[in-house]
């Protein structure tokens, strides 16, 4: 069994029109045995951006944090708000930095940039940076992910639709996988607010 | 072709007197199923264990059963699993053998259900030899004859087999290394702990039908909730002196909002989600 697949995740971030969506399953367990289901894969950064951090829970937990601390530094020396294209760059050095010994993540990046095209990236766990114009997945449940977010996305999708085809796909995906699920949790991030929802799924 | 003798574990003996029926012909005991042609190699333990790995069989699963007052109760998950990936939310677990015995599955998919249709036979053929039906404990033998017979060959089984006869109410446990065991009470499958937990909490002798059921059911579902690898639906059954019934087949996707309305309130969620 990989290390990625020890606590168990699925993420899903799907661009829109002037919107980005990103959610996740809230399923912490190990291995088989499921310990919480109140545990999010999302972090967020400011209100523009959010980071999805799927893999080994130990790791996820003190990348946001590192990642939290670089943001306020930069915040402090800037002045301003990072940009979701500046802290994709910044999310794959600090990952590069551990070439040789990574942290067990894959993050997936979602905001909106400040002229309010959205931004999508996704990464492997030393930093390969892979940005999308439609949607990114990552944790245990890709697969069928990829599958489901191919067949529902549709270019230019309004918050509400995204919404939507977010939820749907992370539900039927995760579905499909013994290690995610156990409910879910999806943000919308448009220019002025936030659309935060929780979901119910199957609880097995 | 190799094969390991055994006259008396096999079967019935073939000397013309004692089939009078001419039943070895028709294959009582086995005789067209218990000679596999084996892989042509030097180290057959370490192929089959290799083989293993690439047949990899369904061994998430949650079973049980127990015997009380008003008879047997059988439950079972649905779920079926490659590693990690869910590849059927609607197997079913329980294998109806005839109207008056149960078999249940955990382990590899294909062993199970391949062995015990071959014991339905030879319980089928036991009736048409002896004009009448064979006892659990008869039938649960057979089958741990069988997996005694293949034991080290790789087979994966977990089963359960229970049922009703002239002694009243029966359960076995036959596993593929040969163990066979009697018992008022048995979980088999990855989820089993868990199931054992509920199970020996809320197990009473003197437990009517509709509370047998609904710890069954229970059981099986906190064993779902708690087990990646079990899922799906809960399907119990019941066996009494006229036989089997099945009595309950729920989805647990709705099972989980039924016994907890508020997800608030379940003790798994402590903190909000939403919270950033």
């Amino acid at each position: 069994m990989s290390i990625f697949e020890y606590n168990g995740s699925a993420i899903v971030a799907m661009a829109g029109k002037e919107c980005v969506a990103i959610g996740s399953d809230l399923r912490f367990g190990v291995q088989l045995q499921t310990l919480a289901t109140d545990y999010k894969k999302i972090y967020k950064i400011h209100d523009q951006l959010f980071l999805g951090l799927a893999g080994l829970g130990t790791d996820a937990e003190t990348l946001s944090q590192r990642f939290a601390f670089k943001h306020n530094l930069y915040r402090l020396r800037e002045e301003r708000d990072i940009k979701p294209s500046a802290f994709g760059q910044m999310v794959s050095a600090t990952l590069y930095e551990r070439r040789f010994g990574p942290y067990f993540c894959q993050p997936v990046i979602a905001g909106l940039e400040p002229d309010g095209t959205p931004y999508l990236c996704g990464m492997d766990s030393i930093g390969a940076q892979e940005t999308a114009k439609d949607f990114m997945v990552a944790g245990t449940a890709t697969d069928s992910l990829l599958g489901i977010c191919e067949s529902l996305w549709r270019p230019d999708l309004g918050p509400e639709e995204l919404f939507e085809t977010v939820s749907q796909a992370l539900l039927s995906g995760q579905d499909r996988d013994c290690l995610a699920g156990w409910g879910a949790v999806v943000y919308v991030i448009t220019k002025d607010k936030v659309i935060a929802r929780t979901l119910k799924g199957r609880m097995d | 072709m190799m094969r390991i003798s055994c006259p008396l574990i096999d079967g019935p003996a073939t000397s013309a007197a004692q089939d009078a029926c001419g039943l070895r012909e028709l294959g009582v005991g086995g005789a067209p199923v218990d000679s596999f042609p084996l892989p042509a190699v030097q180290d057959i333990d370490s192929f089959e264990r290799e083989v293993v790995e690439y047949v990899k069989p369904n061994h998430g699963t949650t079973t049980l059963g127990f015997i009380f007052q008003g008879g047997v109760i059988i439950a079972v998950d649905s779920r079926a699993s490659q590693g990690s990936y869910i590849s059927s939310q609607t197997v079913k677990k329980v294998i109806e053998i005839n109207p008056y015995l149960l078999g249940t599955m955990a382990g590899g998919a294909a062993d199970c259900q391949f062995w015990e249709r071959n014991l339905g036979r030879q319980c089928r053929l036991y009736e048409l030899a002896n004009g009448k039906r064979i006892t659990v404990r008869g039938a649960s033998k057979l089958l741990a004859n069988t997996m005694f017979s293949y034991r080290g060959m790789g087979l994966s089984m977990g089963t359960m087999v229970a049922g009703w006869d002239e002694a009243g109410p029966g359960l076995y446990y036959v596993d593929s290394d040969g163990q066979r065991t009697k018992g008022k009470l048995f979980s088999v499958g990855s989820g089993s702990l868990y199931a054992y937990g509920v199970l020996d909490e809320g197990y009473r002798w003197d437990l009517s039908v509709e509370e047998a059921v609904e710890l069954g059911l229970r059981s099986i579902y906190h064993a779902t909730f708690r087990d990646a690898a079990s899922g799906g639906t809960v399907s119990v059954y019941h066996v009494t002196q006229e036989g089997w019934t099945k009595v309950r087949g729920e989805d647990v996707g709705e099972l989980h909002f039924r016994f907890y309305p508020d997800p608030a309130k379940h003790p798994c969620n402590s903190v909000d989600p939403l919270a950033v």
